[in-house]
């Protein structure tokens, strides 16, 4: 299973989030909106400028910018 | 019988869990708003009546989370723990979740727990939870959280006197719950931490001074404890941190699985989520073309509305105006009272109530968007380009109404949850050529630019250059304070994305009633204030010119409609050298030094600082001070005798020299163009900001900026 991050998921995909990459404010902000290790999201899609994106997770959906999307590790599910 | 004080319960939760929609159903009576210093948010406070006991109740701003990183932010936490002195600490707290997205919604449920209030959970959209097929046991549930959950549909006002009920004995049981608890390493450091503090702080407040990496706790008790602190929470961080844990995710994972295991057994899940009609609506609201389309032929018509109602409205005030000051006239003898309540009274007034159908519809129609969850989809297709200005997507809107007017635009901005981009969208929202600069552009385009130029093309494309410099202008300067004065990290753009739902019309109404009003009451008095003050400086000292003005009146009464031209000629004669020597035209000539690298002579000075007010001002003060009275520049005879007056006036003592070049009327049009000269919009920062010093900051660097265009415009200008 490739190990990626979450800003290069494709559209319909879904993943799971392996980890994090690195210890500040904006991982805080990510976790408390519910993305941590061994949650599945899904990539619903991306704004049309190609930024941000918007994702699927604990019965809701969440939109974040690529580059905080860039902080979290992934596995995509088959 | 002693009077007990009536008890206070606060409302906190997510954003979109109807947490208003319930405020409003439960508190009926006695609204009104809270402010409090160094603070920008508001809460709203109100009443409500359970079985004859009354209970004050307190609506706390939506937040995902309790982890403070501003004043603002900060704000919740305080009035929760009783810190402030203003208010007790709440005998109750009711968190309002929404039932189809309970794990995040509990997150700050959690948070509240600790802060030792006893819980009332309010669990809204029941109804939205069971069309996506999940059942949730409420009994289970609140045994496993250890709070009573009352179920209810804020929309449709169900479940509200079991909510009251439940909060009522939630404050006589006077119970706090148990919320998660942290691993006993962390403990031990929370521990060792309250040893150094001298003062006694809160549990939660020792946690968030350890968890918040230059959060607001950390700030302010690192101020008042100095270096010690600070090293000990340095230290305290490296010890976790080396014993392997990530001290961003501590929280979380701690909240978050308390969470999963309280809640496991209590919801059932449909195997296959159904395809929802949210879902089916997003996949064309935010697809590349169709949602791109739909969003600019929404914005559009936005702009096109709130830009169209302004000239009836006007249309309607000026009919108004003018039916007073003709009762006036005939009921009083001319004298200070007289044109105090003509030109102070009547018009402020005017420039207050001219406002307000503007705000209305521009919140009405905010109101839909973010009641039907569309705001959001705007906010994401937005958010790209906005973000190159440093600001986010949510600053599109304000941005683009304060095309219209900047006073809507700016009140707009509390869309914006993040405060500094907030400040940035509010201090930069008055760059945008908005529709009281026209009347200016209008008259000095047409009365000194050859309508010949350019093909025919030179009118629209000056307007089209002035309206570039502000949309130029406005993301540059938003990208300076961004990386200066309100310079800071990076605000986390998480937005959810709610789900679509039919917007209510109460609602709706409501906050377009509220921000109208709001304006009135806050905003209102200092604009009124502001014009009375004006017409004062403008009107004083009179010497004798109000009395030979009304002998010439009288003597022009018998005369024919003919026969009237040199008697109005006379009156406007004796109005210009009124206004020259009355305290403001005094002021204009001391300031004409500083003027005349702009080009300007001090007539056009005295314009300009009469027309601080607002700048539509700046148009009657000419049509006085160039001797053709004030009259409406909509009309032709008017707007002819206007044209000619400035295209023949000279600088004084040269009558070879004439005072309007194409240098000068351009300076004066970029000088407009990029001033903050409207009270309007200086009251409604004031408002918005809860501080004079941003109001004063915007107007000087306005001002600044204004000085520096006009003055290259006009130097640049006069080079060809």
């Amino acid at each position: 299973m490739p190990t990626m991050t979450l800003d290069q998921v494709q559209k319909n995909q879904s993943a799971r989030i392996e980890g994090f990459i690195g210890d500040d404010v904006v991982l805080q902000r990510l976790m408390e909106m519910g993305l941590l290790e061994d949650e599945v999201i899904e990539v619903i899609g991306f704004a049309p400028l190609g930024d941000p994106m918007e994702i699927r997770l604990r019965d809701y959906r969440l939109s974040l910018r690529r580059s905080e999307a860039a902080r979290v590790r992934v596995a995509i599910l088959p | 019988m002693i009077a007990t004080p009536t008890p206070t319960v606060a409302l906190v939760g997510n954003p979109n869990t109807g947490k208003t929609t319930l405020f409003n159903a439960l508190a009926s009576m006695n609204q009104r708003v809270g402010n409090y210093p160094g603070v920008t948010v508001e809460t709203k406070k109100g009443r409500l009546k359970h079985c004859d006991t009354a209970i004050d109740i307190i609506d706390l701003p939506g937040t995902y989370s309790l982890a403070p990183r501003s004043p603002d932010e900060m704000l919740t936490v305080n009035l929760l723990l009783g810190h402030d002195t203003a208010e007790p600490a709440p005998d109750a707290v009711i968190t309002i979740l929404d039932a189809s997205n309970l794990e995040r919604n509990l997150y700050l449920m959690t948070q509240v727990i600790e802060l030792g209030r006893p819980v009332v959970v309010a669990l809204n959209m029941m109804d939205v939870a069971l069309s996506q097929g999940l059942k949730i046991d409420v009994a289970k549930l609140s045994q496993r959280l250890g709070v009573p959950i009352v179920p209810i549909q804020a929309n449709k006002g169900i479940g509200l006197d079991p909510l009251k009920a439940a909060v009522s004995q939630a404050i006589l049981d006077h119970q706090p719950a148990a919320g998660p608890t942290f691993s006993e390493a962390f403990e031990r450091e929370i521990t060792r931490l309250r040893e150094i503090l001298t003062s006694s702080e809160p549990n939660y407040l020792l946690r968030r001074l350890l968890l918040d990496v230059g959060g607001h706790t950390e700030k302010t008790l690192t101020e008042k404890h100095g270096a010690t602190l600070a090293n000990a929470v340095a230290s305290a961080r490296q010890r976790l941190i080396a014993s392997g844990q990530v001290l961003a995710g501590i929280e979380a994972r701690v909240r978050y699985a308390w969470i999963r295991q309280a809640i496991a057994g209590c919801i059932e899940r449909p195997a296959v989520r159904p395809v929802s009609m949210s879902d089916r609506l997003d996949r064309i609201l935010t697809h590349r073309f169709w949602g791109t389309t739909i969003f600019l032929s929404v914005m559009f018509l936005l702009f096109v509305a709130i830009f169209q109602i302004a000239s009836p409205a006007k249309w309607v005030l000026d009919l108004g105006r003018a039916q007073l000051a003709e009762w006036i006239v005939s009921a009083l003898d001319p004298g200070p009272l007289r044109s105090l309540l003509i030109d102070g009274v009547i018009k402020g007034v005017g420039a207050v109530v001219v406002f307000l159908p503007q705000i209305m519809l521009l919140f009405a129609i905010i109101a839909f968007l973010e009641d039907c969850g569309y705001m959001a989809r705007a906010a994401f297709l937005m958010d790209r380009l906005m973000a190159r200005a440093g600001l986010n997507g949510k600053s599109f809107i304000p941005l683009l109404s304060s095309l219209a007017c900047a006073v809507p635009g700016i009140m707009a901005a509390r869309v914006i949850e993040n405060t500094r981009d907030r400040l940035a969208t509010i201090l930069v929202a008055p760059l945008m050529s908005c529709s009281a600069r026209l009347p200016v552009y209008s008259l000095l385009t047409v009365a000194l630019l050859p309508a010949e130029a350019f093909g025919g093309l030179i009118h629209p494309l000056v307007m089209f250059c002035l309206y570039l410099l502000g949309l130029i202008l406005a993301p540059l300067i938003a990208l300076i304070l961004k990386s200066t004065l309100l310079r800071g990290e990076t605000p986390v753009f998480v937005m959810e994305m709610p789900l679509y739902k039919m917007p209510s019309f109460w609602t709706i109404w409501r906050r377009s009633w509220e921000s109208g009003w709001m304006f009135l009451r806050r905003a209102g008095t200092f604009i009124f204030a502001t014009m009375v003050l004006v017409w004062a400086a403008l009107y004083f000292p009179t010497r004798d010119f109000e009395h030979r003005i009304a002998v010439i009146e009288v003597e022009m009464e018998g005369k024919e409609n003919d026969e009237k031209k040199p008697y109005e000629e006379k009156i406007n004669e004796l109005q210009a050298e009124w206004k020259q020597q009355s305290i403001l035209g005094q002021a204009g000539k001391w300031i004409e030094p500083v003027v005349r690298p702009l080009g300007w002579d001090w007539r056009i000075g005295v314009a300009a600082l009469a027309s601080f007010p607002a700048r539509e001002v700046m148009v009657g003060t000419m049509g006085i001070l160039f001797a053709q009275g004030e009259g409406d520049i909509e009309e032709d005879e008017y707007r002819n005798d206007m044209n000619s007056a400035i295209r023949d006036a000279h600088w004084p003592g040269e009558p070879d020299r004439k005072l309007f070049t194409i240098p000068v009327a351009l300076s004066v049009m970029v000088f407009f163009a990029l001033c903050c000269q409207c009270v309007s919009t200086l009251a409604a920062i004031r408002r918005e900001t809860n501080s004079w010093g941003w109001p004063l900051f915007t107007f000087v660097y306005m001002t600044v900026l204004a000085y520096v265009g006009a003055f290259i415009t006009y130097q640049v200008g006069s080079l060809f």
